[in-house]
């Protein structure tokens, strides 16, 4: 294995686009993605990387481009933030529907208002249903890694689907982390040509992007979800085959410490961080018993994983990022209570909401979270959802 | 296309519903929208062709002796051939039931 470089992870992940060979970029700069497309566009200006890298006036025609791209068959590429996916949103559901297997770096950050630079999760859940394979990355290895993986599960026959790797604003985007790079033959070795199923060419036309009459649209949505859900498979067997080749494994949901746990933390992103050393402080200095799920994999959502892992556990406190106003929990907490309300022994799931727009998320939070679930699992209080660390 | 599509389930459909055989559409009868039908008055035509270049749907063809036959199959009925011709030898006429 090759030694571990210093590095911004915003850089790993342009060299691990790189690594990937793409053929086409089109993105617009925006805080806190900026320095990953200004390093590839300095990588394709410099003659390093043999790409089209194609400037565009807003974020919707950044996305609109990549459609095209794609379609045409190029590996295609791209990344924003925020409000910029904001502006995309027309073309975000567009893309899955077309099967278009574009890759994306999110680098999560609150959406506006008050204005916010800083990181929540506001900006992935306001795309939530768009159809996009989602998942997260807690530290710059897992993100120059999931790049990487994200080109052969996207262009997968089987799933031709685009996907967002998302990266926390600044506490990912803006730190330099020890990487272990992958050399370019080993990425050649994992990550084949890009293989169009169907492309535009003169050739051989195709139409595109038709109108779904009633009588075809549902029939659409539906073949659209299910290779959606069955991509997960797919996903699994990527994960295993990089695991095999260079020895990190993924899942779709980690696991921290849960042995004997009775209360376990979900968490989604670079927070997960933070809560491993919450858990390591009460396990090992106080005795308690608690572990931690992390979930990686957002869409498709792990259902059939989620119940098996929570088998046996007590509470779960489960650690939002966004608020879904006047919901009955954030995103996360809301979908996790849905998937275990059919389940028998289900643990009780307290629903907390922590860190937006870039507020910390501290080891001393993550104890206090465990001690009030435990708490409120003793009462079996009935409750929507808890802010935590806000100024009451 | 093989089956009407509304019968097709969704595993019957490619990738995407992209339409691989192109100009297909012609096989989708946009014809029984229609509520006002063309007729033409052949003996006052010029055979200038107005009324061909102006139907969106391409549903109005040539006539062996220069004149102009309307495809019934696909024409909406929209009338934009009628109020294009010059001598007014297109008329249109409330379609029976």
């Amino acid at each position: 294995m090759a030694k571990k470089i210093g590095i911004e992870v915003s850089l790993a992940i342009s060299e691990a686009v790189k690594l990937a060979d793409v053929d086409a970029i089109a993105a617009y700069p925006i805080t806190p993605q900026t320095h990953i497309v200004e390093h590839l566009s300095e990588l394709v200006a410099d003659g390093d990387l043999n790409a089209e890298f194609i400037p565009v006036e807003s974020e919707h025609s950044a996305m609109s481009v990549c459609a095209g791209t794609s379609a045409a068959g190029a590996r295609t590429y791209t990344a924003t933030s925020s409000q910029g996916l904001a502006l995309m949103n027309e073309i975000l559901f567009i893309i899955p529907a077309l099967r278009l297997p574009i890759v994306m770096t999110l680098a999560n950050r609150a959406l506006s208002g008050p204005i916010s630079i800083w990181n929540d999760h506001s900006d992935l859940m306001s795309v939530r249903d768009t159809g996009w394979i989602a998942m997260f990355a807690e530290n710059g290895q897992e993100a120059f890694d999931l790049t990487l993986q994200s080109f052969k599960i996207a262009e997968d026959h089987r799933v031709m689907l685009p996907i967002s790797v998302n990266i926390d604003g600044f506490t990912l985007s803006h730190v330099i982390e020890p990487h272990e790079f992958l050399s370019q033959e080993e990425v050649d070795q994992f990550l084949p040509t890009y293989d169009p199923l169907i492309q535009l060419n003169p050739d051989k036309p195709v139409s595109m992007g038709i109108v779904g009459i009633p009588e075809i649209y549902f029939e659409a949505k539906k073949a659209q979800d299910v290779a959606l859900i069955e991509s997960k498979e797919v996903i699994k067997e990527v994960f295993k085959d990089f695991g095999d080749r260079f020895g990190r494994y993924y899942k779709v949901i980690e696991s921290y410490r849960t042995e004997d746990a009775e209360t376990v933390l979900l968490t989604m992103g670079s927070i997960g961080e933070t809560a491993m050393e919450a858990i390591d402080i009460m396990k090992d200095e106080q005795g308690k018993k608690v572990g931690l799920l992390r979930l990686r994999l957002w869409r498709p959502f792990p259902v059939q994983e989620l119940r098996e892992m929570v088998k046996g556990i007590k509470t779960l406190a489960v650690i939002d990022r966004a608020v879904s106003f006047g919901g009955t929990g954030g995103p996360v907490g809301g979908e996790i209570r849905s998937a275990l309300y059919s389940t028998e022994d289900r643990p009780y799931v307290a629903s907390f909401i922590a860190g937006l727009g870039g507020r910390d998320v501290t080891i001393q939070d993550f104890m206090d979270m465990v001690n009030l679930a435990e708490k409120m699992e003793a009462e079996q209080e009935v409750h929507e959802y808890k802010m935590i660390g806000v100024r009451e | 296309m093989a089956k009407n599509f509304s019968e097709m389930t969704w595993k019957e459909f490619g990738l995407a519903f992209m339409v691989t055989n192109p100009g297909c559409s012609a096989e989708y009868r946009t014809g029984d929208w229609r509520s006002q039908k063309p007729i033409i008055d052949k003996s006052k035509c010029i055979k200038c062709g107005i009324c061909y270049l102006s139907c969106p749907d391409g549903a109005i063809n040539l006539a062996a002796d220069g004149t102009y036959d309307f495809d019934y199959d696909h024409c909406k009925g929209c009338g934009i051939c009628a109020t294009e011709c010059w001598t007014g030898c297109i008329s249109m006429v409330e379609e029976e039931k």
